[in-house]
């Protein structure tokens, strides 16, 4: 039986039939700011009387800004698992959103692979799983790599 | 430089330093800010009874007397009836102290003034406070993504060595540098040289950084005494008097396009034009600008090594040099001890690790050392200005520029 994937948390990304995922950003309306997580209700530009935030689903490709990885199990809130498994990190820029993005890098990813400029795109990978499910992250993965 | 400022007053003076050593012993945080304050009164001439403002950096690791660090200070030392402020700015929770007490005295509210700040640090990664909160950036790099203080290092160090060529071996040249500089320090934790094979063999924590790349967490406290100008006439030693010329608290402007501790994103850039200049550059700007001061007047500097490579970038953003020229300037032995400006001539946070609070204090203990000449074997020859320079998360900026 295959446990269900749901989002380690709500309200951050969501996972497209494909494997591939949108992160769920605020868009501002008067100054086209985006923003990730949304956090508030209003836009943080100081130029800016924009009251409200839309929702709004983030681009889904960037390029990589930079890149490392984590050797060492993180400590909690991090879920702790018995046998941990080094993992890539990354941050990419997206260029219509004119930010940089922080994920983990897909399973398998080998950082000695990749420079800052390559081509990046989001997917859903489990994060951790309980006994009832797979619970979700965002991530990035190289393209063409 | 005038020690007048524009409106007229004098510069505050450093009348006295006091520091706790460093070290890994898990008492309370309290009894090592107490043997600093003691030490800095001692120090000043000043009886703690003559204080009237106190000023502490807050620590979250120990509980509400770490909250309330003004009136746990005051209480441990004896109370004695003054205002007191408990200041948390993360790592820069110490400049925002120091600022807090200048600004009272340069107001007329208090003459002699002690600052301090203490910590005791559990081991290993920093985490974020216990509990469950998707509200609190903090929580949420941890737990979505693992991002801990050393990932972000690493990423800076990455970034660096994609844009301007940097090496590992450039990272080990700072470490080795650094632990030299730190065998005169008496305050230190670390009192050992470092090797390049030594480093080549230290454990890779987040790649390019090696455990020994990266700043360790510390016990210690620090303290200082400020004053007037006028107060500082009325004592004897004046020539062992250093004034503080400019203390920058600045935070970013919007959009901050630099990724930056504890975001998962950085602000858009879409919308807003990007400040001139980015919020690591516009730390020692502010500071400079209040002073008088340039970077070619810096004798030596203290900046914050949380990695060795974040060393190499606040080469740059306080203008020892031009962006990718950093690696250079260190091989030129321009910031090593005997060099054109050297920095962290303490050891920086290689040698002693760092105890939050206490750390911006024990920057401008540093350079009030070497500007008073007293600074043993790790002295600066002819220090006249020293600046210091420090980042807390959540956007808080720190540089303290002293003369004297």
């Amino acid at each position: 039986m295959t446990l269900p994937r749901v989002p380690a948390l709500e309200g951050f990304f969501r996972e497209e039939p494909d494997g591939s995922a949108r992160l769920l950003g605020g868009h501002c309306a008067q100054c086209g700011a985006s923003f990730f997580p949304k956090q508030f209700s209003f836009c943080r530009n100081p130029a800016c009387e924009g009251a409200i935030l839309d929702d709004t689903e983030l681009s889904t490709t960037g390029k990589l800004w930079s890149f490392t990885d984590n050797q060492f199990t993180p400590p909690p809130p991090y879920p702790q698992v018995e046998i941990f498994v080094p993992y890539g990190v990354a941050a990419v820029e997206l260029a219509a959103e004119r930010m940089v993005i922080l994920g983990q890098l897909a399973e398998g990813t080998n950082i000695a692979n990749l420079a800052v400029g390559d081509t990046m795109t989001l997917i859903v990978e489990p994060l951790y799983e309980t006994r009832e499910e797979i619970r979700t992250v965002w991530k990035w993965k190289a393209v063409d790599k | 430089m005038a020690s007048k400022r524009a409106n007229g007053q004098e510069d505050v003076v450093v009348l006295g330093t006091g520091m706790h050593p460093w070290g890994k012993w898990g008492r309370n945080f309290v009894e090592y800010g107490a043997v600093a304050a003691r030490a800095a009164l001692q120090d000043a001439g000043v009886a703690w009874t003559d204080i009237d403002y106190l000023a502490a950096g807050n620590t979250m690791r120990n509980g509400y007397p770490g909250y309330v660090s003004g009136s746990t200070f005051a209480q441990a030392l004896g109370w004695q009836g003054i205002p007191v402020s408990s200041n948390f700015a993360a790592c820069a929770s110490g400049a925002v102290a120091l600022e807090a007490a200048r600004v009272r005295i340069q107001s007329g509210k208090a003459d002699v003034a002690l600052v301090v700040g203490a910590d005791t640090a559990p081991k290993g990664f920093f985490g974020p406070l216990p509990g469950d909160r998707p509200e609190d950036p903090d929580w949420l790099r941890f737990h979505l993504l693992g991002a801990t203080n050393p990932t972000y290092f690493a990423l800076y160090a990455r970034r660096r060595m994609e844009l301007y060529g940097a090496t590992e071996k450039d990272f080990a040249a700072v470490k080795i540098k650094n632990s030299r500089h730190g065998m005169a320090n008496p305050f230190a934790r670390y009192r050992k040289e470092f090797t390049a094979d030594e480093i080549a063999e230290s454990p890779m924590v987040a790649d390019p950084l090696r455990l020994v790349d990266i700043c360790a967490t510390s016990d210690g406290g620090a303290a200082v005494v400020l004053a007037s100008a006028e107060y500082a006439q009325r004592l004897a030693d004046t020539a062992r008097h250093v004034r503080i010329a400019a203390i920058s608290t600045v935070t970013p402007r919007y959009p901050n396009t630099y990724l930056d501790m504890p975001d998962m994103a950085t602000d858009s850039a879409v919308g807003a034009a990007a400040p001139e200049l980015g919020f690591r550059d516009s730390i020692a700007h502010a500071a400079y600008e209040e002073s008088g001061f340039g970077p070619e007047d810096v004798s030596c500097a203290e900046v914050y090594d949380l990695s060795t490579a974040l060393e190499l970038d606040w080469y740059e953003n306080i203008g020892l040099c031009q962006p990718g020229e950093a690696e250079a300037l260190l091989h030129s032995g321009a910031t090593t001890l005997g060099g054109r400006v050297p920095v962290n001539a303490s050891g920086g946070l290689a040698s002693f690790g760092e105890a939050i609070p206490a750390q911006a204090i024990a920057q401008v203990c540093e350079l009030t050392m070497q500007m008073r000449g007293e600074a043993g074997a790790r002295q600066v020859e002819n220090a006249r200005v020293g600046l210091s320079v420090n980042q807390g998360l959540f956007g808080h900026g720190s540089c303290v520029i002293v003369a004297r």
